[in-house]
């Protein structure tokens, strides 16, 4: 019998064959690898070769960079005029916050930065501490911080907060109120118990069914209306409860998308080692569902981030706000102006929203286990 | 080890419809000290709505079960003082894939019993080394094999020191060459004394450790006999049928 196919010996392990590497070997591969990969990459290439210039052109080689007035600005051929940013830049970050009083505002800034930091260091020890910090000390001290008329600091009325400050504070109430109150609305919606299960759902379904812009208008004029007279409370505080309870019923949406994802078998593993319901919830399942939705998560803070913009429509100024604002200042007309002006919202929420989009993407890899 | 004569589990009269499947039909079962059951029984006879009514992952509703002295009814304090002292393995082992193979073992002693961390360490690093694995406490359960994962499951059920150990067909999500693993942990497991009830397919352990081997069919007990009096000599028609079925594979 031919046997020749059986091995007598153990074949050596072979080199793997040559990888197309190199720059060349890496355009060949990823970008003209057929007729139709080439038409394409070539098309974008053209129109980034006619945009970039154009880009740069107007953004830096045209710009007027300083200036005390728009007349800078109105000469022909300028290109964005940053001198009005440069000019008007304490005003977008702290509204009509009194000059004196930046500082409170710098040292809230920094508080939050510096606590911020250390949680994207993927080897910091202390992270639970700083994030207890975060949410238990760091609000009450923004609080008596911003708002003041204690400890010898001078009360700044919430009318007079503006810009990047204003923007900060409402997405900030919004991210930390939503999540757990989502985590609770999720819980509720999935529950046993009938009423608190039909109290969920309602509650849910209302604030998702209605635009954020509504919840606004209510907040700032109808609530006045039901409040007794000589009640009043604070617009800017209107428009936080609003945009909280708003996002967080789009939160329990998410978070209620990962306690689904969770098997059956994992609630079961934990109860029938004794876990009360509320055990096995924390230390079981709420760990594993958060951490499969954390890209919708991140994705709702984002939302959330952006839409504090609709504040504007209730009289409050946000960022956006107190841009626009200045547009009319007839010092400033100038026909680069509001491109220049909205060029630079554009890019500081985009930092901000690029940087949560990137730390989501850091925890993700850290905290993901091999699933089986 | 002999069966003592003290009563673990006493289900008497027990019935257990999903919506209108008649899952369990007046089932009579009387579990001793030390007696290792083995269920045996074609998929859908109820053999797993069974042990899992034992620890109320399912309820029933008509007749009584007794575990431990404790009747079980609605009430989630008797519930959760019988889940304590019943352990119980899964097919799925249904290891938590967030927390190490340490973390899994430890986390039922520290909340449920309120264990000092190091003492539940301690505890954990005993049972890990009682099923052969203590070099992978560190480990996720994800970076373990079917049957190591499976050995972690029987292995955090033991954490609680229960009187009764549930295993719900241990090794039938395993590959063929780590069924043996398992098993001599359960036979080892055996050995101790523990009290048992196995529901599985593996009709050589059955014969080798059980004292009492059941039959279901259709939501009802048919047979219960000593493992060499059932195989060789089986009663029923239907066990006949069932065990032919088996061997002539």
């Amino acid at each position: 019998m031919n046997n020749a196919f059986l091995k007598s010996t153990r074949e050596a392990p072979l080199p793997p064959p040559v990888s197309t590497s190199g720059v060349v070997g890496w355009l060949r591969m990823n970008l003209f690898s057929s007729i139709g990969n080439s038409l394409v990459s070539g098309a974008l290439l053209l129109f980034l070769v006619w945009l970039i210039p154009q880009l740069i052109d107007w953004a830096f080689v045209r710009a007027i960079w300083s200036g005390e007035s728009g007349a800078v600005c109105r000469v022909d051929g300028a290109g964005a005029c940053w001198a009005f940013v440069n000019a008007k830049f304490d005003q977008f970050i702290y509204g009509r916050y009194p000059e004196a009083e930046h500082w409170r505002v710098n040292v809230i800034f920094l508080l939050l930065a510096g606590g911020l930091m250390p949680l994207a260091l993927p080897t910091f020890r202390y992270k639970n501490h700083v994030v207890l910090f975060m949410l238990t000390v760091f609000p009450f001290a923004a609080f008596v911080m911003l708002l003041g008329g204690t400890l010898g600091m001078p009360q700044v009325e919430t009318n007079k907060w503006g810009g990047l400050l204003v923007t900060l504070v409402v997405a900030i109430t919004g991210i930390v109120a939503s999540l757990p109150l989502g985590v609770l609305l999720a819980l509720g919606r999935r529950s046993d118990l009938p009423v608190l299960r039909i109290f969920s759902v309602l509650f849910i379904e209302f604030w998702r069914g209605i635009p954020l812009i509504t919840v606004l208008f209510m907040a700032s004029v109808m609530l006045p209306l039901f409040l007794p007279d000589g009640v009043t409370v604070d617009k800017l505080l209107r428009a936080l409860i609003g945009v909280a309870l708003f996002s967080s019923a789009y939160m329990a949406e998410v978070i209620r998308g990962g306690l689904q994802a969770v098997p059956q078998g994992q609630y079961e593993a934990a109860r029938a080692l004794g876990l009360s319901y509320w055990q096995t919830i924390f230390q079981v399942v709420m760990p594993q569902a958060l951490r499969i939705v954390i890209p919708g998560i991140v994705n709702t803070f984002i939302g959330l981030f952006k839409d504090t913009t609709l504040v504007m429509i209730v009289g409050l100024f946000d960022l956006l706000g107190v841009v626009q604002s200045n547009f009319t200042d007839p010092n400033w007309a100038s026909p680069q102006t509001a491109m220049s002006g909205y060029v630079f919202v554009a890019l500081i929420f985009w930092v901000f929203c690029f940087s949560m989009s990137r730390y989501s993407v850091s925890v993700e890899k850290r905290v993901s286990f091999n699933q089986r | 080890m002999a069966p003592s004569q003290k009563l673990v589990i006493d289900i008497n009269g027990l019935h257990k419809w999903f919506g209108d499947f008649h899952a369990l039909r007046n089932v009579t079962l009387e579990v001793r000290e030390g007696e290792r059951i083995v269920i045996v029984g074609p998929s859908g006879s109820g053999k797993s709505t069974l042990i899992r009514c034992i620890n109320q992952l399912e309820h029933h509703q008509k007749g009584d079960i007794t575990v431990n002295g404790i009747e079980l009814d609605e009430n989630i304090k008797d519930i959760e003082a019988v889940r304590r002292e019943v352990g119980m393995v899964f097919q799925q082992f249904n290891l938590f894939p967030h927390m190490t193979v340490l973390e899994n073992c430890m986390l039922a002693p520290v909340w449920v019993k309120e264990m000092e961390e190091v003492d539940a360490r301690a505890m954990a690093m005993k049972y890990l080394e009682r099923v052969k694995i203590p070099e992978q406490a560190d480990k996720f359960p994800g970076q373990l094999s079917g049957g190591q994962q499976q050995r972690v499951a029987i292995a955090r059920a033991l954490c609680m020191e229960p009187k009764v150990m549930l295993f719900d067909e241990p090794t039938s999500a395993l590959d063929p060459e780590m069924v043996a693993e398992v098993l001599d942990v359960m036979t080892d497991l055996a050995d101790t004394g523990m009290t048992m009830i196995v529901v599985t397919h593996e009709m050589g352990f059955a014969r080798r450790v059980a004292d009492r081997v059941v039959f279901m069919d259709e939501g009802e007990i048919i047979e219960a006999n000593a493992p060499g009096a059932f195989f060789d000599a089986p009663q029923s028609e239907r066990t006949q049928a069932f065990l032919a079925q088996i061997f002539n594979d």
